[in-house]
């Protein structure tokens, strides 16, 4: 009898980190996993320092889905959609077939959020959340093109640190008071705000984008909420993500800021596992690639193990977030709760910050700079991220 | 013999053991392991990755 494989649903570097952690405990049992796009396996981080480095899109490619394939002795079905999760059943459905699982693993990732803008042009504004979104970018980028970048997160920076370094001007514009405001304090963000203006950055904080144009000669007009009108060549939005979770919803699966699993990464259905940016483990909703890889670890060996075996539970070390602006590189360890009294100290652009609780307990920090290598120190004094 | 760590995803390289899976030779040095080498494991590059101390 033909055995009912294990299917993970996502080819991104959940699906295919959950998939290389599995075998290396389990030769045997039958892998199948779908994608909607081509399967390729790239490193996402390498997206927003592409330009900068001379890398095509097509050079981020590490392997191919048939490479993947051969590697991981599984089997990869790209540009298929699948339409329902049928949790009884035990069944996915596709657009013309109907597949058996035995486990399945939701690792298909999130989707960027997409401001409400007025304007005609709301059309053509880009979004880079995957390789094939960045080919797109890439396509319509001329060289010296000025980008208007929206939203001064994390993506935001990055892709503004590598576009003026490979030579575009570039405008950012958030409703934010400095750049990475959710992840670190005003004097740090502060210090990055000013190597990326000494680089060339022109920056519009504190005003939220209201509407993208089609203005005179290709150029799109961006309105932001005080009247200030930006022109440029081309508009990317990087306003952040939100885990995708209709199609688990739809299942009947708990849902919440994300997929909810516990930490042993299964959803509210004994036979459906999530991992990545899709996923809310224990109530922690964190799309980074380092818990990521933690998921991956633990719930490949959970999928190998016997059916009587008590399953691992995930846990995350000290995993603090790195920004590669290159212009004043960041480390940021926000405090898991959110609460907490951040000092600074330092200069220029070496800032240490420490956030401490009501007792002085260190439960954050954020090192920019040169001090961005002192980073062991303080991963050696702070709480981890879920322990 | 050294060991390094990708910061990213905590995969450790050992000098002394390379990764012959991956054709590197045990006794490999760092240094001499090729720039567009990735993490086996994440796929980030060499750059991320950093020394470790060794207890």
């Amino acid at each position: 009898m033909d055995q009912d494989p294990i299917i993970i649903i996502g080819t991104g570097l959940a699906g295919y980190s959950v998939a290389r952690e599995f075998r290396k405990h389990d030769k045997q049992t039958p892998v199948v996993l779908i994608t909607r796009d081509d399967g390729a396996s790239y490193y996402k981080p390498d997206i927003s320092e592409a330009k900068a480095k001379g890398r095509d899109p097509a050079e981020l490619v590490q392997k191919t889905a048939e490479e993947m394939a051969e590697m991981l002795d599984v089997v990869v079905r790209t540009h298929e959609q699948v339409e329902t999760i049928q949790p009884e059943a035990h069944q996915i459905q596709l657009a013309g077939e109907t597949l058996t699982y035995d486990k399945l693993v939701l690792a298909w990732g999130a989707e960027p959020v997409v401001l409400n803008l007025c304007g005609d042009a709301t059309d053509d504004i880009h979004k880079v959340n995957h390789l094939a979104d960045y080919r797109i970018f890439r396509d319509n980028l001329p060289a010296d093109a000025h980008v208007a970048v929206l939203g001064a997160g994390l993506i935001g920076c990055e892709f503004a640190n590598d576009l003026t370094e490979a030579g575009h001007p570039v405008t950012v514009a958030d409703p934010a008071a400095w750049p990475l405001s959710q992840l670190i304090p005003q004097a740090a963000g502060e210090a990055v705000q000013n190597a990326l203006s000494h680089a060339g950055v022109t920056w519009h904080l504190g005003h939220a984008a209201t509407g993208v144009h089609h203005g005179e000669d290709g150029k799109y007009r961006i309105t932001l909420d005080d009247e200030t009108v930006v022109e440029a060549d081309i508009v990317l939005s990087a306003v952040g993500l939100k885990a995708s979770v209709q199609l688990a919803e739809d299942a009947g699966l708990s849902v919440d800021r994300g997929i909810v699993v516990d930490r042993t990464l299964r959803t509210s259905d004994a036979d459906i596992y999530a991992l990545g940016d899709c996923a809310e483990v224990d109530g922690h909703w964190r799309p980074y690639v380092a818990p990521l890889m933690q998921c991956a670890r633990t719930l490949g060996k959970t999928l190998a193990a016997d059916e009587d075996d008590t399953p691992g539970q995930v846990t995350y070390p000290t995993l603090p977030i790195i920004i590669k602006t290159h212009a004043c590189p960041v480390i940021a360890y926000p405090p898991v709760d959110g609460h907490g009294e951040w000092q600074v100290e330092g200069d220029g652009s070496a800032l240490e910050a420490t956030c401490r609780d009501k007792n002085g307990n260190m439960v954050g920090f954020v090192l920019t700079g040169e001090a961005t290598n002192k980073r062991r120190d303080y991963i050696k004094d702070a709480p981890a991220l879920m322990g | 013999m050294k060991k390094w760590q990708c910061i990213v995803c905590g995969f450790e390289y050992d000098e002394a053991e390379g990764m012959p899976d991956e054709g590197i030779e045990p006794g490999t040095k760092w240094d001499d392991i090729p720039d567009d080498w990735t993490c086996p494991d994440c796929g980030a590059p060499k750059d991320d990755f950093e020394m470790m101390e060794v207890e």
